[in-house]
């Protein structure tokens, strides 16, 4: 347990909905390595946005225990979680989540905006994660003025500003042509390189291919947790596209 | 969380929906002009009240006719008749014999009437009085003569008309000797009163009026024997307790009365009556800032129900915040002080509205003439601005305990 980022151990998740109860998870166990690149996959209604959504302290689990850094989450109070997300997560969702009539450079520094300690360099870090993306040059830009991708790469930065040991990413080239879609896998793939641990919710096999080791959820259960054999490098992938 | 974030928030957010921001504001603009304007005007108009009841000198003793309580109105003002006050008492207050501390006093009876001169109608107010008038009120005669002693009780019929009377009814012909149909008698004009502009407590306005000798008046005119009131002028404001003391006394004994409580008249000070007059306008203002009050409140509503539309459609960029660390308390500060700063502004507009509309009104009433005075005390804008952020507080707090208990993963799946 020394090495892990996270572990789980049999998590489960039930929505209550009106007295109808639904299982989106059960009896989940694994544990992820600081620094490893990690896919989630499973067809829609798996229960692998539930999972994510645990993981990413978003959602508490029904059953279950869930210990980051080595610390039961379950005993730590909403705002601990919400400090915890500040500092140590960073979300990329699908439908990229940036706030509409805004700059991109106020986009990105929002986490910064909750962080308890705020220090000088905001806006160095900024346009370091902006860097990071390739998208320093649309720093004054409205986050309405932008393309899908473009939209994600900024997401991105917004979850890297404040340098988070896992970064979440659910669907992120859901929304995405195949060609920002694999400028995204490289991104991810990039700052898995530089340390960072990655958390990829994914439906297609060729998206979940880019990290190192796949959890197969199915009705909310992970029935395979797998290596990659032969894992997918996006940096030489833009030959397959042309 | 800096405190300038969520202003800057706040601002934008409010920048990027300018007509509901705007209609939202304007609620709070109307609140809170009112209650400007209406303690502006509420202050204006007791001010001209009391500087017009206090402008017949703070000498002056009241005698009306009826019991009343000392602080409640009396009866005479309630519209009840009375007439146990005669010309007879009238000369015993006014001799200097039986109360000394009494300089001189006036009777009065009042009507109104239709005037006629040349074929043209007017209805005028007329005082029937004393010649005493003069001295009591402290009003002048710009022109002829007032009523003397003997014109009081010799049915004589001669007039002393205000200036408004010359303008409206003699056209500014020179009045004086013109005669003049009041009741189908013929009257003489022998004086015009110099402008004074207040009108004495009960009585009309000498500026609008038609003053003839007391017993033409109740006899030819009115058929009555008894008095409205008496008015006395107590030699110093000192003697006013005096003068008070003995002037029940001696009508106690013309009236034959041992217990005070059978009293069938009353004697007040100018002090009482400006401090009853004080509290009926005190009772006026209470009123109107209820209204405004309530005004503000429906505004305060308004805040509410654009604040939990303005929840509702940023229900996904809260679960963002969220995501990315705001806690429950970020969130609530962020729409709360969105809902002050909507009350703040609309506080801050409201305030220079009320303080231009209560300006006009001001203008608007100098025209006419009155002696208004513009009244904006720094404490209405003070208690104005704190109400309006108080009202952005207490009602943007729903809507924002709203936003800030949505849970993060709830927020972000909403469609």
């Amino acid at each position: 347990m020394s090495n892990a980022l996270i572990q789980v151990q049999n998590l489960c998740k039930i929505y209550d909905n009106e007295g109808v109860k639904t299982t989106a998870l059960s009896n989940a166990d694994f544990r992820i390595k600081k620094g490893e690149f990690v896919s989630i996959m499973g067809p829609s209604g798996s229960g692998k946005s539930t999972l994510m959504q645990i993981l990413g302290m978003l959602d508490r689990p029904t059953e279950g225990k869930y210990f980051f850094e080595g610390k039961d989450t379950f005993k730590f109070d909403d705002d601990t979680l919400a400090e915890i997300r500040n500092k140590k997560i960073g979300f990329v969702f699908q439908s990229f989540n940036l706030l509409p009539r805004t700059s991109v450079y106020e986009n990105v520094e929002l986490p910064l905006l909750y962080d308890q300690k705020p220090d000088k360099n905001n806006e160095k870090k900024v346009m370091d994660a902006l860097v990071a993306v390739g998208m320093e040059h649309r720093e004054k830009y409205l986050s309405n003025q932008l393309s899908g991708g473009e939209k994600q790469r900024v997401a991105i930065a917004r979850a890297l500003v404040n340098n988070p040991d896992v970064v979440f990413a659910d669907e992120p080239t859901g929304n995405l042509d195949s060609k920002s879609g694999l400028q995204v896998m490289k991104i991810l793939q990039k700052l898995n390189g530089d340390g960072h641990t990655i958390v990829l919710v994914t439906h297609e096999t060729y998206t979940a291919e880019h990290a190192q080791r796949i959890l197969y959820m199915k009705d909310g259960q992970i029935i395979a947790d797998d290596p990659v054999k032969n894992r997918r490098v996006a940096d030489g992938e833009e030959q397959l596209l042309k | 969380m800096r405190i300038i974030d969520p202003i800057r928030i706040s601002y934008k957010n409010l920048l990027a929906a300018k007509f509901r921001s705007f209609l939202t504001i304007l609620g709070i603009i109307i609140g809170v002009g009112s209650v400007v304007i209406i303690i502006s005007i509420g202050q204006g108009a007791q001010a001209l009240i009391l500087d017009q009841v206090s402008g017949i000198g703070s000498n002056l003793i009241g005698i009306l006719p009826g019991a009343s309580d000392e602080k409640g109105p009396p009866a005479a003002a309630m519209g009840i008749k009375v007439t146990t006050l005669k010309y007879g008492d009238l000369e015993a207050l006014r001799g200097g014999k039986k109360v000394p501390e009494i300089e001189d006093a006036a009777g009065y009876v009042m009507g109104s009437q239709t005037a006629q001169y040349k074929g043209e109608s007017l209805t005028v107010s007329f005082t029937g009085t004393t010649a005493s008038y003069i001295n009591v009120e402290n009003t002048e005669i710009a022109e002829g003569r007032f009523l003397n002693k003997t014109e009081e009780t010799d049915m004589s019929k001669v007039a002393v008309v205000g200036e408004n009377i010359v303008r409206d009814f003699f056209l500014n012909e020179d009045p004086i000797g013109r005669v003049f149909k009041l009741k189908d008698q013929n009257f003489t004009v022998i004086g015009v009163f110099k402008s004074k502009g207040a009108a004495g407590f009960g009585t009309a306005s000498a500026d609008d009026s038609v003053f003839i000798p007391l017993a033409t008046a109740q006899n030819l005119i009115l058929g009555i024997n008894h008095i409205a009131f008496i008015r006395a002028k107590a030699k110093s404001a000192e003697l006013i307790p005096y003068a008070i003391a003995n002037a029940k006394t001696t009508l106690r004994e013309r009236h034959g009365i041992d217990d005070p409580t059978d009293d069938d008249f009353s004697v007040r000070d100018q002090a009482q009556a400006l401090e009853m007059v004080k509290n009926i306008t005190d009772v006026l203002r209470y009123f109107l800032l209820a209204i405004g009050a309530i005004s503000l409140a429906v505004g305060g509503v308004g805040i509410m129900n654009t604040m939990l539309i303005v929840v509702n459609q940023r229900i996904r960029e809260v679960g963002l915040r969220k995501a990315v660390g705001a806690k429950t308390a970020d969130i609530l500060a962020q729409f709360l002080i969105e809902s002050a700063a909507i009350s703040f502004f609309g506080g801050a507009v409201g305030i220079v509205l009320g303080v231009i509309l209560s300006y006009a009104v001001y203008l608007i009433m100098q025209a006419l003439q009155y002696s208004w005075v513009f009244i904006i005390s720094w404490q209405s804008i003070v208690v104005a601005a704190m109400v309006s952020i108080g009202i952005g507080i207490l009602f943007g707090m729903y809507p924002a305990r709203k936003a800030s208990r949505i849970s993060p993963m709830e927020a972000l799946r909403y469609e």
